[in-house]
């Protein structure tokens, strides 16, 4: 091998080398068009926080954030494949591109809106005070005389106990169950806690059912992808749309959490 | 070591201190007298009552004595409600405290009496006292006080069972404590105030105890 092939190989495998990582980050640029070429589509959903993703009796995994996927790929027209996460390790699966969603009780917050993309808001999250209907509540003021159970030390108690009225008595239990005893029970007016744990106490199908009065903490849940997807951020935005106004979500929502979407959402 | 103490939040939070230490001391209190009195009387039926009556009586102290203080209290407080019998926490507390004291102080009072010499129930007899002023005078003094050191213990370990009414929000020493905790997250001190400020009112409930056997029973032992 003379000089000048040796020179002409290694410009060739520059070339060819320089080519496949120039075309790699384009390949997913479009992750859209990824999914659509694959036929399958990649979400990251939780399997240890019910409603939202639990493994259900024949070890399927069952619950909003799971309905909500399966939504999304019917409406896209691809195969689902459910990719089980943990809270911790979410967002590091879909910046690998182990995931193409992660469709997993995601809030929103500064720090991991630097790292990724957020959707429109699919899920309600929120801390608020509950009560049944005959309950005439609608801000923090109108709880003066009342009593409101709450779980000792939660955000839940840490809030109410500074905007609530100085007549109006904050009964602490020492954890969710006394919380939720205390409501169902009668001992208290209202309970201060998250829509997830109103939901829980819905599905007993109790006699007194906890009606959302007003918000204390909201952070719905968002649907994360990677930084610059913009085509398949307006696709996963307008699926959502139009979920909304078809009533589909409204159902997941009604069936996980015993209520309505929000208008906010 | 390097654990840096902090018992500034003591100024913060001193009213809730105060006034859980004056509901644990009400409860106590209340508990006590009510439970003492209760159980003299199932001791009373257990012992001398008529027979009919018995059953009732056993059937209570052995479901009180065999089920733990806290299902107890939770029976009371979120159970009969159901039933539609509606207190508040304290009202439950109380409720429990009496009814848990009643049933254990019973057996300790009929232990006293039955150590008591037939010939005392037959002295009372020949002096034309009828059965209950015999019970009465003759019987029950010398009674509890033969087992006056037994039922203070009892009234010192209600006490301190007490703090389980925490579970129900009733705001007592121990509510005071987990309330502080959950907010400085100063645990180490917050329950190194809690265990002193116990063993103090231990120590305080056992000479009042005391203090009331000498009254009651001025006369020194046989």
């Amino acid at each position: 091998m003379n000089r000048r092939t040796a020179l002409s190989l290694f410009a060739s495998v520059a070339v060819a080398a320089v080519a496949l990582f120039a075309t790699a980050p384009s390949a997913h640029a479009d992750a859209l068009a990824d999914i659509t070429k694959r036929g399958t589509i990649r979400i990251a959903v939780p399997q240890d926080f019910p409603p939202f993703g639990s493994v259900g009796t024949d070890m399927k995994p069952v619950g909003y954030d799971v309905d909500t996927a399966a939504l999304i790929a019917k409406k896209m027209g691809v195969k689902l494949e459910l990719v089980p996460v943990t809270s911790a390790n979410r967002i590091p699966f879909l910046q690998t591109n182990k995931v193409d969603l992660v469709i997993s009780s995601l809030g929103k917050n500064p720090d991991r809106e630097k790292v990724i993309d957020f959707s429109d808001a699919y899920a309600p999250f929120f801390n608020g005070v509950f009560a049944p209907a005959d309950v005439k509540v609608a801000s923090a003021a109108d709880l003066s005389g009342k009593s409101v159970g709450v779980t000792r030390g939660a955000i839940e108690d840490l809030e109410l106990s500074k905007i609530a009225p100085a007549d109006a008595t904050i009964k602490r239990y020492e954890d969710n169950n006394g919380t939720i005893s205390a409501f169902l029970s009668g001992q208290v007016d209202a309970i201060a806690t998250g829509n997830v744990v109103a939901a829980a106490i819905l599905e007993r199908n109790p006699p007194k059912r906890p009606e959302a009065k007003f918000l204390i903490k909201n952070s719905p849940c968002y649907i994360g992808m990677n930084k610059s997807e913009p085509a398949l951020m307006a696709k996963i935005n307008a699926l959502l749309a139009e979920s909304k106004k078809d009533g589909s979500l409204t159902a997941i929502a009604q069936k996980w959490l015993g209520a309505p979407l929000p208008a906010d959402i | 070591m390097g654990y840096q103490f902090e018992f500034g939040w003591i100024v913060e939070y001193l009213p809730l201190i105060v006034s859980g230490i004056a509901t644990t001391i009400q409860l106590i209190a209340v508990g006590a007298v009510a439970g003492i009195l209760l159980g003299i009387a199932c001791a009373w039926v257990r012992a001398l009552g008529p027979v009919w009556l018995r059953p009732p009586v056993v059937a209570y102290v052995e479901l009180i004595r065999n089920t733990p203080f806290l299902i107890q209290l939770f029976f009371i407080f979120f159970g009969l409600p159901s039933l539609g019998v509606q207190m508040s926490e304290l009202q439950a507390a109380n409720l429990a405290m009496i009814v848990n004291l009643g049933a254990y102080s019973c057996e300790i009072v009929r232990a006293g009496i039955q150590a008591t010499p037939r010939g005392q129930f037959e002295a009372g007899a020949s002096l034309a006292m009828s059965p209950f002023e015999t019970f009465r005078h003759v019987v029950l003094i010398p009674a509890l006080q033969r087992i006056w050191p037994a039922l203070s213990s009892q009234v010192v370990i209600v006490m301190l069972g007490s703090a389980v009414v925490s579970q129900i929000a009733a705001e007592d020493l121990t509510f005071a404590a987990n309330y502080i905790q959950s907010r400085n997250f100063r645990a180490f001190e917050t329950y190194i105030v809690a265990t002193i400020l116990y063993l103090a009112l231990s120590i305080l409930l056992r000479q009042a105890l005391r203090g009331v056997g000498l009254l009651l029973f001025p006369r020194r032992a046989p």
